[in-house]
């Protein structure tokens, strides 16, 4: 029974001679290669080359820390309620005397993870951050083997004092918002 | 029974019930924001000046109106009475005033407070204040002053609201704290760094509220928005044991006293219950307490959810047939 009308009908006529040779086609298939040698190549060499992300990009979160190297999260736990994946928690801690070097604040987060199989990258924490502490960055989140390796602790999370995380773009992108 | 006639509303209450009372009466709408008036506690309110309005019509029999905005807190009603909370800009203009200078010299730590989510001063401001300060100057700062291992005290956060003065004087037995200084030095303080020991001292933590006394075993456990609250009771000889215990996962981070939609607890409770009981077995649970959907403690939680009545296709089944136009389409 036919359903469409653009079924085809094989034709089962025998081959010409010049069609016999095969030599033109696969020529013309040739052509065609040797064409897109000579194009505008559409891949990029990662991570060599890097895309350039536009600023509102939303990758992988940064823990920032101040100017004197201190951490700005306070553990208010606003990201965590205002996440609609539910993909953050912390434990917040008491500073102790002669860490006001670490901390900025009198409570800080002694554990903060968040789950990047659950992070949707909306960037609801950023917004809700009182503290200039969250951002999200232009980084891509790596691919993992274990599922237990997308739960990001502080390890990874808190920026080093001596690689800072450059996040001016984002923060002007917000001001404009202000 | 005197007549008073609120935002439009009209109530009829017992003679000597003051602006605030009756206002609360007609409901959540009417009634004026108080931060230093508590039900329980008597010579409480008059401090704050933030439940201010406007009596437009003094009573029936001298109808003038009041000169200047009255604390309804304090201001007994009379038959006839007309008073503007809400409907009156110079009220609202006035509140936002009073919360300005409230703020004045409060740190606004919220981020760390404690009290982060169910402070009557972050409610007030969020409704009723401006988002940005005119302050220049440095906000006031006190010597830390260590209260015992069960209460914290910070000083800093503190409104002068003298609710915790009057718990020490009419619940609490001995008077071991009070206010000390004149002004802007004013101070809570227990004299000479006295330890409070009383029985129903906790309920300190309770009446405050902002983040000035807080539970000190609750310290930077959690956010109050992570909890659950619970209702729960246990037999006890010294109050009578009806509270609410605030639990993360199975652990109870916190026990309070039931506060009622002001904010206000129904019984105070004693120590014993607030601090040293933290296990469930000690417990009978209710169920959850209801929280308001507005508040940030209900989120992510469900219970107490109006939960809209959703169609089955069963239920759709037992629709009476749709009547269907003479064209042949259905109409809804």
């Amino acid at each position: 029974m036919q359903l469409t009308n653009r079924s085809k009908v094989i034709a089962k006529k025998e081959m010409s001679f010049m069609e016999r040779l095969y030599i033109p086609a696969i020529l013309g298939g040739l052509a065609i290669t040797i064409k897109h040698l000579f194009k505008k190549k559409v891949s990029l060499r990662y991570p060599e080359v890097t895309r350039a992300f536009a600023p509102v990009y939303r990758g992988m979160h940064v823990l920032k820390r101040d100017e004197l190297g201190r951490e700005n999260c306070t553990a208010c736990g606003l990201c965590a309620v205002a996440c609609p994946a539910e993909a953050i928690t912390m434990d917040a801690a008491e500073r102790k005397s002669g860490e006001e070097n670490l901390y900025r604040e009198e409570k800080y987060a002694a554990k903060y993870e968040i789950n990047m199989l659950r992070c949707i990258f909306c960037g609801l924490c950023e917004e809700a951050c009182p503290k200039d502490a969250i951002y999200l960055t232009d980084r891509i989140v790596p691919s993992e083997y274990k599922r237990n390796s997308f739960i990001y602790g502080k390890d990874i999370l808190v920026e080093k004092v001596d690689e800072r995380i450059d996040v001016s773009k984002r923060k002007n992108e917000y001001s404009i918002l202000n | 029974m005197p007549k008073v006639t609120i935002d439009g509303k009209t109530i009829e209450v017992a003679d000597g019930t003051t602006i605030l009372q009756a206002a609360r009466m007609l409901g959540k709408e009417v009634a004026p924001p108080a931060m230093c008036f508590y039900t329980n506690l008597k010579t409480s309110g008059g401090y704050c000046r933030t439940c201010l309005v406007k009596v437009s019509k003094g009573s029936d029999k001298d109808p003038r109106p009041m000169p200047k905005l009255v604390a309804s807190c304090r201001t007994p009603i009379m038959d006839g009475m007309e008073v503007q909370n809400n409907t009156s800009p110079e009220v609202i203009d006035a509140r936002k005033g009073v919360v300005e200078f409230l703020l004045i010299n409060h740190p606004l730590d919220c981020p760390v407070c404690d009290q982060a989510g169910e402070c009557h001063l972050q409610d007030l401001s969020y409704e009723n204040g401006s988002a940005k300060t005119r302050t220049e100057f440095e906000r006031r700062t006190f010597n830390k002053i260590e209260i015992g291992n069960k209460i914290q005290l910070h000083m800093t956060r503190c409104i002068l609201c003298y609710r915790c003065v009057k718990v020490a004087e009419q619940i609490t037995d001995g008077r071991v704290h009070g206010v000390i200084n004149r002004g802007d030095h004013s101070e809570i303080s227990t004299y000479i760094e006295e330890v409070i020991d009383n029985d129903f001292s906790g309920n300190v933590i309770d009446v405050c509220p902002v983040g000035a006394l807080t539970d000190k075993t609750f310290r930077f456990k959690s956010r109050v928005w992570f909890t659950k609250p619970m209702s729960a009771h246990r037999t006890c000889d010294k109050c009578s044991g009806k509270v609410t215990l605030w639990y993360q996962g199975d652990e109870v981070l916190r026990t309070t006293g039931r506060k009622d939609q002001w904010g206000e607890v129904e019984e105070f409770i004693c120590n014993t219950c607030r601090f040293d009981k933290k296990l469930t077995s000690d417990w009978t649970i209710e169920g959850p307490t209801i929280v308001d959907k507005h508040s940030v403690i209900s989120a992510n939680h469900y219970e107490g959810m109006i939960i809209p009545n959703e169609l089955t296709l069963n239920d759709i089944k037992k629709l009476p047939l749709l009547e269907k136009n003479t064209d042949g389409n259905t109409e809804f």
